[in-house]
């Protein structure tokens, strides 16, 4: 991104237009494991927004100064850091949703878009904006989560923030639960099909064909007997 | 970036500002949450004995309801007798176990996984002490990834399961993690855990289908935890666990079975 971005196009970009799951695919891996249920999509993905937005900050804070040989390790440690931190705030003042998010806190220091805006944007870019570009990135995360846990949530137990939307004909209502959506690998069936509808509005994203198959050759058939 | 980043003194300095700072700020978080967490955990598992209990409704003050219902005891496992030098309120069984004055080595083919069992084990009676509503049975032992804490209720006879749950476990999610599924815990409620021999508990885990009411469904996709289960079942509510104590409860509700 050109250093020319105004603060608003850095916060809200990432939401649709460079939507880190959806357009650069990074942070796939929590999106399909956390996204079951609506409210633990939502306690992660501000997990993500809080780790992004400040390592972002302290990364551009301290960038002049992170000798090139080791940074790295130095982004990976203030992004340890603060996961660590956001884990321990979880389990004193969320300890039911730490339980259910069990290791996936942990892994956000493994996640793919902290790490590449901190690479990617806060070592070139000055403090604030860096900020605001984490925050940016980490809402385009939360979008995403929010909209996968709503499709999940509401296919595979029928209801929304575990309000019941449609009763479940284990409880005596008539709606049949998909087991398939609770399980992870319908996550990626939702991710893809909302990749298609984003494309479908922003044209732009979609990647020009890397190759083109070519009409098949006409093969030599060898007698060989 | 300027050149003279790269020096060395320079590298060095940076990376060890940066852990000390980190480090202070880790720690920081850590020793000043920790009261708020342990409160969460103890809360956790006053509501999780309240939960296996099936007294526990959303909405109500956990330590509350703790106190008015459940009557928390220490037994000596090896006797099956009450303590009278342990405070239930202060004795931590877990603590127990990793020193060797108080607990003993296990080994052999009946051990959950378990490398030290202590002598003393506290137990929870709801209702009144001298003959409870339901009697609360701490139990662990290893699942597929690591231990697994939980807790078994048993009905005034000793016998009758109303429920398990654990509060405490690291197995996969979506399958040896259904053992938290509540359709999956339902189950328990009414299973038998001793036929003929008060020492010999006859509950275990099946596949495909439990059909007596001395076995509960295994959990699809999760043998290993399925197994870790029937056997800390089997372990606690033999010899070396609650049996003696239990079978307390056989003579008194059952008028000597």
């Amino acid at each position: 991104m050109a250093a020319s971005d105004t603060p608003k196009s850095v916060l809200l970009s990432p939401i649709f237009k460079n939507n880190p799951i959806a357009l650069q695919v990074l942070g796939i891996c929590s999106a399909l494991a956390v996204t079951n249920s609506l409210s633990v999509s939502l306690v992660m993905g501000i997990a993500v927004i809080a780790v992004t937005a400040f390592s972002n900050l302290f990364v551009s804070l301290i960038r002049h100064h992170i000798p090139s040989s080791i940074r790295i390790i130095v982004q990976m440690t203030i992004i340890a850091s603060l996961v660590i931190v956001v884990d321990q705030v979880l389990k004193a003042y969320a300890y039911e949703m730490s339980k259910q998010l069990s290791v996936f806190v942990g892994l956000i220091i493994t996640n793919c878009i902290v790490m590449g805006r901190a690479e990617g944007y806060a070592m070139q870019n000055g403090p604030v904006m860096s900020f605001l570009d984490g925050v940016g990135n980490g809402l385009g995360y939360t979008v995403i989560l929010l909209f996968v846990g709503f499709v999940r949530e509401l296919l595979g137990s029928g209801s929304l923030f575990g309000i019941t939307i449609l009763p479940a004909v284990q409880n005596g209502g008539w709606y049949v639960p998909n087991g398939l959506m609770l399980l992870p690998p319908s996550a990626f069936f939702v991710i893809g099909l909302l990749i298609w509808i984003l494309r479908s509005f922003h044209p732009d994203q979609v990647e020009k064909t890397e190759y083109r198959i070519v009409a098949n050759s006409k093969t030599k058939i060898k007698e060989t007997v | 970036m300027a050149a003279s980043n790269n020096s060395i003194k320079k590298t060095l300095t940076v990376a060890l500002a940066l852990s000390i700072v980190c480090s202070v700020i880790v720690s920081t978080a850590a020793v000043v949450l920790r009261p708020t967490q342990q409160m969460n955990q103890e809360l956790d598992r006053k509501s999780n004995i309240l939960q296996v209990a099936q007294l526990y409704q959303p909405g109500v003050d956990v330590n509350e309801l703790f106190k008015e219902k459940i009557t928390p005891r220490v037994i000596d496992l090896e006797t099956g007798e009450y303590s009278e030098e342990l405070d239930p309120e202060t004795y931590n069984q877990f603590e127990a176990a990793k020193d060797p004055a108080t607990s003993r080595t296990l080994s052999g083919p009946h051990s959950p996984g378990l490398s030290r069992l202590e002598e003393f084990s506290t137990v929870y009676l709801v209702g009144d002490p001298e003959n409870p509503d339901q009697i609360i049975l701490p139990i662990r032992g290893q699942g597929l990834w690591g231990l697994m804490r939980g807790f078994l209720a048993l009905e005034g006879d000793g016998n009758t399961i109303v429920g398990l749950s654990y509060y405490d476990h690291s197995e996969t999610p979506g399958l040896g993690g259904e053992v938290d599924n509540p359709r999956w815990k339902a189950q328990w409620d009414g299973k038998k855990v001793y036929d003929d021999s008060p020492m010999q508990p006859e509950i275990r885990l099946v596949k495909g289908g439990a059909d007596s009411e001395y076995e509960a469904d295994a959990l699809s996709g999760a043998s290993l935890t399925s197994r870790g289960v029937t056997n800390m079942l089997q372990f606690w509510l033999s010899e070396a666990g609650f049996a003696d104590y239990l079978a307390r409860f056989h003579d008194n509700v059952q008028g000597g079975a």
